[in-house]
């Protein structure tokens, strides 16, 4: 056991790139939950704007353009779920659902060129003196423009919802959507925007992965970190700053037993496999000890005439 | 990928598939673990399907459903499969091992043949696998001359026999050559996820390791030597090309396409029997994907000569002396490892630190 041959301070650096596709996921997901919408393709619009990412970054040999594609393609592919649940008032869980089956498929045959192919790559943002502070400058300013924007999207989201009329008229649509509706707030309109919020920040966590963080296109790569941002927007009592740290601890604790792993420590390895969903849970469960429910309208269908 | 076959194996996915198949053809279906497009295991046994195709033409139809999880979904897969009219079915992955046994209870005129499997509960069930092994003594012979570091990171799906022999026979390979090289070994619990495989040759290179070996699917790994830029990779399953010539500078290649057609040939003659099959460099089911410029030319010829004694059997990639891990003796002088041994193996030979998860 060799624990010297872990550097924290690349852990830390590394933790950061692995928690954003996932931190980026759950918040677009919070948004749309704490409007009252709960949206289990989130899996689906990943997929989709990881391709679409990669795919318009491929042709335009550009990442930005790439991430905005993929934000457009995860939104676009959202108002098929919007046009579903609020306009023909479907069952959210299983258009949900078929949205996830619907995107990896989708995705699949938008991939069938793009195997194979490296995309362009995006530079780190350049920081000057900043990045050559020592432990802090590799740990905060080392990194991709995208993995800011993620942390700058909580902090918006967490202000917009907590300080604004726009956030206090979400809540309300979330919390009781008829009572929202008798206020004059077109509870429809309002919840479409959450759910294309939601939708274009899963395509851009989609697209971290495949342009910065594999960075390649295969097919099914999102390997199922939509289903853990859903699972962290819960367990995170649909609160932002704690969707960040429960991000960060999952994908920290992904990081570390890795390393651990490859250090040789004496901890048997299953236990080392499971301890990032353990944890994280345990954490987020403790944390939620504050009575946070749920929205109060979360899941259920709206119609004026009811 | 055709739309059509997208689109009818969607249709099979969802259990709608369209009535009876026609009589007069062999139908033979394929369950894969994961995308076609995975440029690993899932695609290269694709590459097989279609050489089944191309021999038989109109003679054979082929299904497949890819991406179909470890668990109960692999069954009802397979019976749906079974149901739709297959004559013979091919279940490409450890994990279908139990599942296929039962769906074969259920339908004793189907065939069934099960990858990289042990059991064969009933008379239409054969399994095949392939001897990777002699192709990771290869990586390790070349992995141990090219190391500067002494440190190889290994990134490893599950703890079963297949994944530890092929520890076992590239550590013996490259300890042979450099006696001081030492294995970094992680687990990743998955044949194929991208991120994570990135994630775990990142973990690795990080604590110094300037040759990854793969025992997943994706291309991920290589991805990441790249970005370090010292670090040397092989192809797993498929090529890998993409890569080459640095960091990927050979591979391991699954060829199983003369099997497919064989099996395929004895459902439709009639003569097709339960087997048990094991095949090698030799049998030409494992191939060794070309070794590049980037590694240096006595190494290349070593690797070559290495590669031919496997083929033609004058050499064991586990010949004694061996020890296990814990000093116990294996094989002694000469020796070779039984069949049975390397099928259920469970331990790792001596100079391997760290446990075998249980």
């Amino acid at each position: 056991m060799d624990l010297s041959a872990i550097n924290p301070i690349l852990l830390i650096a590394a933790l950061m790139s692995a928690a954003t596709p996932i931190l980026l996921a759950a918040t677009g997901e919070l948004v749309a939950e704490r409007a009252g919408v709960l949206n289990l393709g989130v899996e689906g619009m990943m997929i989709v704007g990881a391709i679409c990412g990669f795919a318009i970054a491929v042709e335009t040999n550009s990442p930005v353009v790439g991430f905005v594609a993929a934000a457009i393609g995860g939104a676009l592919l959202s108002l098929l779920f919007a046009f579903l649940t609020q306009v023909t008032l479907a069952n959210q869980v299983a258009s949900g659902l078929a949205l996830t089956l619907f995107g990896l498929g989708l995705s699949a045959l938008l991939g069938q060129g793009y195997v194979g192919i490296k995309p362009p790559r995006m530079p780190d943002v350049n920081f000057g003196f900043l990045g050559d502070i020592p432990i802090i400058g590799p740990i905060l300013f080392s990194h991709d423009p995208i993995l800011y924007v993620g942390i700058a999207v909580v902090a918006a989201v967490w202000a917009t919802l907590k300080f604004t009329r726009m956030g206090l008229v979400l809540r309300a649509v979330g919390e009781n959507h008829d009572a929202a509706h008798a206020l004059g707030y077109k509870v429809v309109r309002i919840r479409t925007l959450a759910i294309m919020f939601g939708g274009a920040c899963a395509g851009m966590g989609g697209a971290y992965i495949s342009l910065i963080r594999v960075p390649q296109w295969t097919e099914g790569m999102t390997a199922g970190v939509g289903w853990i941002a859903l699972a962290l927007v819960v367990f995170a009592s649909w609160k932002p700053w704690r969707v960040l740290l429960g991000a960060y601890l999952f994908g920290g604790i992904t990081q570390l037993q890795l390393n651990l792993q490859g250090a040789g420590v004496a901890i048997p390895v299953e236990y080392l496999a499971m301890s990032p969903y353990v944890i994280t849970i345990v954490v987020l469960v403790v944390l939620s000890a504050d009575k946070s429910a749920a929205p109060g309208s979360l899941g259920r269908t709206f119609h004026a005439s009811n | 990928m055709k739309l059509t076959t997208l689109l009818a194996s969607a249709a099979l996915a969802l259990g709608f598939a369209a009535g009876a198949v026609a009589q007069d053809k062999t139908t033979v279906g394929f369950v894969y673990v994961g995308p076609v497009g995975d440029g690993g295991w899932t695609f290269t046994h694709d590459q097989a399907r279609q050489q089944v195709e191309a021999e038989f033409g109109d003679a054979v139809e082929t299904v497949f459903v890819e991406s179909v999880a470890e668990g109960p979904d692999a069954e009802r897969v397979m019976t749906q499969m079974a149901l739709n009219g297959a004559d013979l079915i091919f279940t490409t992955s450890f994990g279908y091992m139990d599942a296929t046994n039962n769906v074969a209870a259920k339908f004793p005129d189907v065939k069934f043949e099960h990858a990289t499997g042990y059991k064969r509960l009933h008379p239409n069930v054969s399994t095949y696998s392939a001897r990777f092994y002699e192709g990771r003594a290869v990586q390790g012979h070349i992995a141990g001359s090219m190391t500067e570091s002494n440190i190889i990171g290994y990134i490893a799906s599950f703890p079963i026999p297949e994944v530890i022999r092929g520890i076992n026979s590239a550590y013996l390979h490259a300890s042979k050559v450099n006696p001081d090289v030492e294995f970094k070994i992680i687990w990743v619990y998955t044949w194929f996820d991208p991120a994570k495989e990135a994630d775990a040759a990142t973990a690795l290179i990080e604590q110094g390791a300037d040759v990854i070996l793969q025992h997943t699917d994706s291309t991920a790994p290589h991805a990441a030597a790249q970005e370090a830029g010292n670090v040397i990779t092989f192809g797993q399953a498929s090529d890998m090309s993409a890569y080459a010539p640095f960091p990927r500078v050979s591979a391991i290649l699954d060829e199983w396409g003369d099997y497919y057609v064989a099996r395929t040939r004895a459902v439709m003659d009639g003569t097709w029997e339960s087997v048990d099959t094991w095949h090698g460099i030799g049998d030409g089911m494992v191939g060794i994907g070309e070794i590049t410029d980037a590694v240096p030319a006595n190494v290349k010829e070593e690797a070559m000569a290495l590669k031919a004694s496997l083929a033609d059997g004058s050499y064991h990639a586990f010949t004694g002396p061996i020890n296990k891990q814990d000093g116990s003796v294996w094989l002694a002088e000469g020796e070779t490892a039984d069949d049975g041994t390397l099928a259920g193996m469970n331990f790792y030979v001596e100079g391997i630190t760290g446990d075998i998860p249980q």
